[in-house]
């Protein structure tokens, strides 16, 4: 599994890419700590981009939920967004989509959190060649 | 093993359809069957088996109680839960005229829902019977005799009368029991909880309820595939969903039916058998469960098949 981040003003945009498989699920929560350790108790949110991402097991569904728990502990938001059918299928018959909030893009996700974040974003992409 | 027949599949207190329930599923087969004829009871028990057993019948509300059906004269049940007095009656019934029975009872645990069926058990009342009771705990015997205390129920444990024995099972040792091989294991659940394997006649059934599988530690998964691996049916305690699991229900010692099918298909299971059903699941949400799962394990399949099912009380699955 592979992982990046961007910061659009007071909200994070993460975005793995590969399978969260029982072998993928440690990188993954190893790739989130810092931005959780950097969220402190901030209300800035996170974005988790998961249109790379090609499937997700339930260990890699107990990260997620652990991410969202410590970021709702301080009254920050957490939205999934853009994920394959697969994965959003998953996220379905989990139920996790009853209690995490999914996009069905990282724009769409960005209008939800933060005025400035979309600003960003979107002067971002303008900018970008 | 000729057979697996379900008594009881509820998990943490019986439960049982409401008029309206009854009501609902009704209306549900009228409108289905609209504009149909039916010449017989033949053509509408057809069309009865053509609908979801969520609008046609029920999962029912007997908590654990699982017959295994050796193809012997002994008797091999997993769980006294409450679905252990129709087994009961239906035993009394079967049994040849004044000829003695014999119980090898499993017990995964003995929390309420597990044992509470054990007082309405009429063969334990039977003198010239023999109940065996297996499970891993030491507080077995003391547990069950407690249960009919006089403070808990009118008719103590002495009142049992058949010839009732205990055995204490220790893990990862394989016993000759009523024909079987069966080996225990510890499962994780508050009190601990005990998953039973058997096999007999290149059939192999786990019996794993009350077991919370978090599969963080590679180890421990790694066991419990072990003790999955190549069996005909696993029924697996699915009681959450995995939000619920991993969130407001963590640490409640029950399962979801992700991990199961995740589970099953690393141990090249046969069939996952969905059981102890929630109580806040109507027969629609197991139905839907039911789908899901079947659902999942379509999308993530990499190997063979893995059939699906939801137990529920009357069902049988032939070995």
């Amino acid at each position: 599994m592979q992982f990046s981040s961007r910061q659009f003003a007071d909200v994070a945009v993460a975005a793995p890419v590969g399978r969260i498989d029982h072998a993928g699920a440690a990188a993954f929560e190893l790739a989130l700590s810092p931005l959780l350790a950097q969220s402190g108790t901030s209300k800035d949110a996170l974005v988790l981009d998961f249109a790379g991402v090609e499937y997700i097991s339930s260990v890699g569904l107990r990260v997620l939920m652990m991410t969202a728990k410590q970021m709702k502990g301080h009254g920050a938001r957490v939205v999934v967004a853009a994920p394959q059918p697969v994965v959003a299928e998953i996220l379905a018959i989990s139920r996790f989509d009853r209690v995490i909030e999914i996009a069905p893009s990282v724009r769409k996700a960005l209008e939800w959190l933060s005025a400035p974040a979309l600003a960003a974003y979107v002067a971002g992409a303008a900018a970008a060649p | 093993m000729k057979r697996i027949r379900f008594w009881g599949t509820r998990g943490s207190l019986p439960v049982s359809l409401t008029a309206e329930d009854v009501r609902r599923k009704m209306v549900a087969a009228l409108r289905g069957a609209s504009g149909r004829t039916f010449a017989s009871n033949r053509d509408i028990n057809e069309y009865l088996d053509g609908l979801d057993l969520a609008v046609a019948g029920t999962y029912g509300g007997h908590t654990s109680c699982v017959e295994l059906e050796t193809g012997g004269t002994e008797h091999v049940l997993c769980d006294l839960g409450t679905g252990l007095r129709p087994f009961g009656q239906a035993a009394h019934k079967r049994r040849r005229s004044g000829a003695p029975q014999t119980f090898h009872i499993f017990v995964s645990h003995m929390h309420w829902d597990h044992i509470m069926g054990l007082p309405f058990f009429e063969p334990a009342y039977v003198p010239g019977n023999r109940v065996c009771f297996y499970g891993g705990h030491a507080e077995l015997e003391a547990t069950l005799r407690r249960q009919q205390d006089p403070l808990s129920f009118p008719v103590g444990f002495p009142a049992l009368q058949a010839d009732i024995e205990f055995t204490r099972l220790e893990t990862g040792r394989r016993y000759d029991i009523a024909g079987m091989s069966v080996t225990a294991k510890l499962q994780r659940h508050t009190g601990d909880s005990y998953g039973y394997r058997f096999e007999s006649g290149g059939r192999n059934v786990v019996y794993t309820t009350d077991s919370e599988h978090k599969l963080v530690d590679p180890g421990e998964t790694a066991s419990f595939v072990e003790f999955f691996r190549d069996a005909d049916v696993v029924i697996f305690d699915a009681m959450y969903s995995l939000a619920d699991a991993t969130s407001v229900k963590m640490d409640m010692g029950h399962s979801s039916n992700i991990v199961g099918v995740e589970l099953c298909q690393q141990a090249g299971a046969r069939h996952l058998c969905l059981f102890h059903h929630a109580l806040s699941n109507d027969d629609e949400a197991i139905s839907q469960l039911l789908v899901d799962t079947r659902r999942l394990e379509e999308i993530t399949r990499s190997g063979a098949p893995l059939r699906i099912t939801a137990a529920y009380d009357g069902m049988d699955i032939l070995l």
